[in-house]
């Protein structure tokens, strides 16, 4: 894939600079030492997909994944992923904006109400199935996941409209054709 | 035989889902103007207290354009009762109050700007009980309350009544009295708080991108805040992060925020942390309720008398009206010859309530089917029996007014009943281990056709059929994440024989659509629904009436299928948007466009308290199996059996997430959720200290729709937003109870609640 690199002008007066590989895309800016992931990815960068729910590390909408580890951006300083892979719910899209397999899934099964959980419940959700995939692969994972683990991975992920069942039930059918 | 549709019961995902998923959805936060400030305000740091300000610093800050106080701005009161002051001058009345408001240029700023106000208190002693403000040397709470009730603190009064209680009484064989408490509940949102206002000094117009639920009441209220004219204000609501009742009223931010906008002639932004919306954010109201209740020796209700104190905090919101919904409960579910019922919303400091899904109903029943399991207990007749007795049936007029032209209450009882007795497995020997396990009953009666609390409880419709066969439906109902948009979409798909990719639902701009109430009291797809289906049957009379034209036919009897006006005598067809650009471009032309206003049928009740306030009303019976742990007090919830009256399914699919979100958030209002305060101050601000469940919480949640067709809804629905929190607590309560044997009377059901109980057991048989 083609790798653009933007130049993002930020007005601060101690900063250093970054470099970030957002959904494929290199961005280097400057930013202030105590910035946080969640707010240059929405603020400089203006993915405003991902969401501040609390902005302290208790409602998981601000998901994403950084080395496709699922983090809670509102409490990664934006420093700590220089050089790394992120992934924001706008990275899950496909080319020609296809919905991914997990986007599908939430659509399909009705998981999404106001949708302010929605893109931190995907990003979660594409990390399970990520892990699952590879222990798979890896021959690790025999057993299937049941439906008490898939509960105990959106923990961190809160919602107020679903009552998490449908999200439960959407992770619980992609792991199954995953299978 | 039921009738066949082509997509009404079906289950159709959110049409707006895959924006949502996509992170493409823009809510509140997301939106940015060219040239747009950031808004801050500081609240007060005592409830109760006289102030000085001293802004002169936080004015010199660099990037800071605009400070106000109270002292700076010409405005209305607002609420409710109008008793609250947008920006208070001197004095505080609770820990919401905002004292002053900076504009600058980005949010740290702000911020740090509201960090430079000084301000001197003189902190006086606040009142944070209502027994106490009601005493005779109580200081007066709120300067601008009415003062038209027997004591300066009362807010509002409610009294109603039917039937003799006195000969009821006489009747009965048991009667039995309970005090039950009722916490303070947070809506906790997962989006905060949100405005952006952007005035335009050149003509004099407000835009507001805000997500209340009820726009035109909105414009309304703001346009008496800010001494406007309502048709300058012009709402816009970008997508709505969660509501369940809490934007039903407008909030001293949004004038606010609007006030900086007009004073810098800039766009303002404010957005909530989410510390500020614990704190500042309306709750659900909580109360102290007295019931004494009576049965005679067949086991049928007689009497309930019902007394009812309310905190209504500082300000008088929804809350405050509440006892409109609670009085039905208590008159109306289940058959009761007479009630008497007294309800006061009282002020103190503490911060004031607002609306929540179920809107006091909750409270309600709680109180009434703890009651009912207590009364079975003391007549010896068994927890299901004694429902089954009493239920309301079809044809019954209640005491206080309500039709029950429809009624599905048997059904759902008998439904999880049977449910959850062929699932229930316990022997009585296991309950004397570790694990007790109880099983719990309740129902519930909601308004489910619109309730008539506003002068017009209507929906307007405009349908437009473009040139190309496209629909556009302009509807005054507005999407708050339920899936108005959908279900609107479908039954002009169904209608029209429109293929659903080609229908367009705009709600979410006042200038363009016509009047509606509001989201509330579960009557969007109800009332929005049926103004859509009259606005159908407009336009189809004109289409047909061309289409028979085109087709020569003298009959203008016209089936839409496929995109296609089918002749119902012929056969003959022709393609819709054929007879459309035929109505266009004809010689004098036609537009393809129509509208319809639906009131529903509900009447205002009368001083006293009575009238059939609603087009239909729904009904919800849940049976709840709970586990108690013995040794550490935590509950868990197993099994959950949910059937509801809901008048006909439109779309099982959203139908089942309704259900599901509702029964999810009751099990928090059961066990987990209270916004804790002291003198005043909130104690658990935060997403670690206010418990909200998660997805390890979940118990299995068996659904079963009850269809009962009324034929006022559309295609028979009814109204089912609020329905399935309003019993669950009730449910669990009356399965912990029946775990423990023990009296539950008040809410949160916490561990700690749970230890207690089992250790005045263990002292009492000592
Ligand atoms: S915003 Fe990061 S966890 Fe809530
Ligand atoms: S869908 Fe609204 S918070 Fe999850």
């Amino acid at each position: 894939m083609k790798k653009t690199v933007k130049r993002v002008k930020v007005k601060q007066e101690e900063s250093v600079s970054l470099s970030l590989t957002v959904n494929g895309n290199r961005h280097v800016l400057k930013v202030r030492p105590a910035a946080l992931l969640l707010d240059v990815l929405r603020d400089v960068l203006k993915l405003k997909g991902t969401k501040p729910g609390c902005h302290e590390g208790e409602c998981g909408a601000c998901t994403v994944l950084v080395n496709d580890i699922p983090v809670n951006s509102c409490l990664y300083l934006a420093v700590r992923a220089e050089g790394k892979k992120i992934t924001t719910v706008e990275g899950l899209t496909g080319p020609g904006g296809a919905l991914s397999a997990v986007q599908n899934a939430l659509v399909e099964e009705g998981a999404v109400q106001c949708g302010f959980c929605t893109p931190g419940m995907a990003i979660s959700m594409q990390a399970l199935l990520n892990t699952h995939k590879s222990r798979k692969k890896s021959g690790r994972g025999t057993k299937s996941l049941s439906r008490d683990d898939i509960k105990k991975h959106f923990e961190g992920n809160l919602c107020r409209c679903t009552g998490y069942v449908k999200i439960i039930d959407a992770a619980e059918k992609l792991l199954a054709q995953s299978e | 035989m039921k009738k066949e549709y082509t997509i009404i019961g079906k289950p159709v995902p959110k049409q707006d889902a895959k924006i949502r998923v996509t992170g493409r959805a823009v809510y509140g936060h997301d939106i940015e103007i060219p040239g747009m400030l950031h808004g801050a305000i500081l609240r007060t740091a005592h409830p109760r207290a006289e102030f000085e300000l001293d802004t002169s610093a936080a004015r010199k800050l660099p990037g800071v354009v605009c400070v106000i106080t109270g002292d700076d701005v010409d405005t209305n009161n607002i609420s409710y009762k109008r008793d609250h002051p947008i920006l208070k001058k001197g004095v505080t009345g609770c820990i919401r109050d905002e004292i002053a408001a900076v504009a600058a240029e980005s949010k740290e700023i702000a911020e740090e700007a509201i960090r430079l106000i000084k301000v001197k208190y003189k902190i006086k002693k606040g009142v944070f009980c209502p027994e106490e403000a009601l005493r005779e040397n109580a200081p007066r709470i709120n300067p601008y309350s009415s003062g038209k009730f027997s004591h300066p603190n009362i807010a509002e009064v409610f009294h109603y009544e039917h039937g003799d209680v006195e000969e009821q009484r006489k009747r009965s064989k048991v009667i039995l009295s309970r005090r039950f408490t009722l916490p303070r509940m947070t809506h906790a949102c997962m989006a905060t708080s949100n405005i952006t206002a952007s005035f335009s000094p050149v003509d004099g117009k407000l835009l507001l991108y805000s997500s209340t639920q009820v726009p035109f009441l909105y414009q309304r209220d703001m346009a008496h805040a800010l001494k406007m004219n309502p048709s300058d204000i012009r709402i816009i609501q970008p997508v709505i992060g969660g509501g369940f009742g809490s934007k039903l009223d407008m909030y001293p931010f949004e004038p606010i925020c609007a006030l900086l906008s007009i004073k810098t002639g800039r766009p303002v932004q404010l957005l909530y942390s989410r510390e500020e919306e614990f704190i500042a954010s309306p709750t659900r109201q909580p109360m102290i309720i007295d019931l004494t209740a009576g049965i005679d020796e067949k086991g049928r209700f007689t009497f309930r008398e019902v007394n009812i104190l309310k905190d209504n905090g500082a300000y008088t919101s929804w809350g405050a009206t509440t006892p409109f919904v609670i009085m039905q409960a208590f008159s109306s579910l289940y058959k009761v010859p007479a009630c008497r019922f007294d309800a006061k919303a009282v002020y103190t400091n503490n911060v004031f309530a607002g609306s929540f899904r179920g809107y006091g109903n909750p409270q309600a029943t709680f109180a009434l089917e703890r009651m009912i399991d207590l009364l079975a207990d003391e007549i010896g007749i068994s927890k299901t029996e004694i429902r089954r007795i009493n239920a309301n049936e079809k044809g019954e007029v209640t005491g206080q007014g309500l039709h029950y032209e429809t009624c599905g209450h048997r059904e759902c009882l008998d439904t999880v009943i049977t449910a959850s007795e062929n699932k229930r497995t316990i022997s009585p020997s296991e309950n004397k281990q570790r694990f007790l396990k109880g099983i719990g009953y309740a129902s519930m009666l909601h308004v489910g056709g619109g309730a008539k609390i506003y002068r017009s409880d209507g929906c307007g419709t405009t349908l437009k059929i473009d040139p190309y066969g496209f629909c556009t439906v302009i509807t005054g109902s507005n999407e708050i994440g339920q899936g108005s948009e959908t279900v609107l979409a479908m039954i002009a798909c169904e209608e029209m024989g429109i293929d659903l990719s080609r229908i367009k639902v705009i709600n979410t701009d006042t200038d363009v659509k016509p009047w509606d109430v509001g989201v509330h009291a579960s009557r969007t797809s109800f009332v929005a629904g049926n103004s859509l289906l009259g606005a159908i049957r407009l336009l189809k009379e004109k289409l047909s009436k061309k289409a028979a034209q085109l087709l020569g036919e003298s009959d203008a009897t016209m089936n839409y299928t496929k995109g296609q006006i089918v002749s119902a005598v012929s056969g003959a067809s022709i393609a819709l948007d054929k007879v459309v650009r035929e109505m266009h471009f004809s010689e004098p032309g036609e537009l393809a466009i129509a509208s319809y206003f639906y009131e529903p049928s509900s009447r205002f009740q009368d001083k006293a308290f009575k009238g059939n306030v609603s087009g239909t009303y729904a009904f919800a019976s849940q049976a709840i199996e709970v586990e108690v742990d013995t040794y550490t007090g935590n509950i868990r919830v197993k099994d959950i059996w949910v059937a509801q009256d809901v008048g006909k399914v439109l779309n099982p699919l959203l139908l089942d997430g309704q259900i599901q979100g509702g029964v999810v958030q009751g099990i928090g209002y059961a066990l987990s959720e209270e916004l804790l305060m002291k003198d005043g101050k909130i104690l658990n601000p935060n997403f670690h200290n206010y418990k909200l469940l998660t997805a390890s919480d979940i118990p299995e949640i068996h659904f079963y729709p009850v269809e009962t067709l009324d034929k006022q809804g559309p295609y028979g629905a009814k109204g089912v937003g609020e329905a399935p929190l309003i019993p669950t607590a009730a449910a669990i309560a009356n399965a912990v109870a029946d775990a423990l044997q023990a009296e539950i009377l008040d809410l949160p059901i916490t561990p700690e609640k749970v230890l207690r109980i089992i250790a005045g057991k263990k002292a009492e048989k000592n």
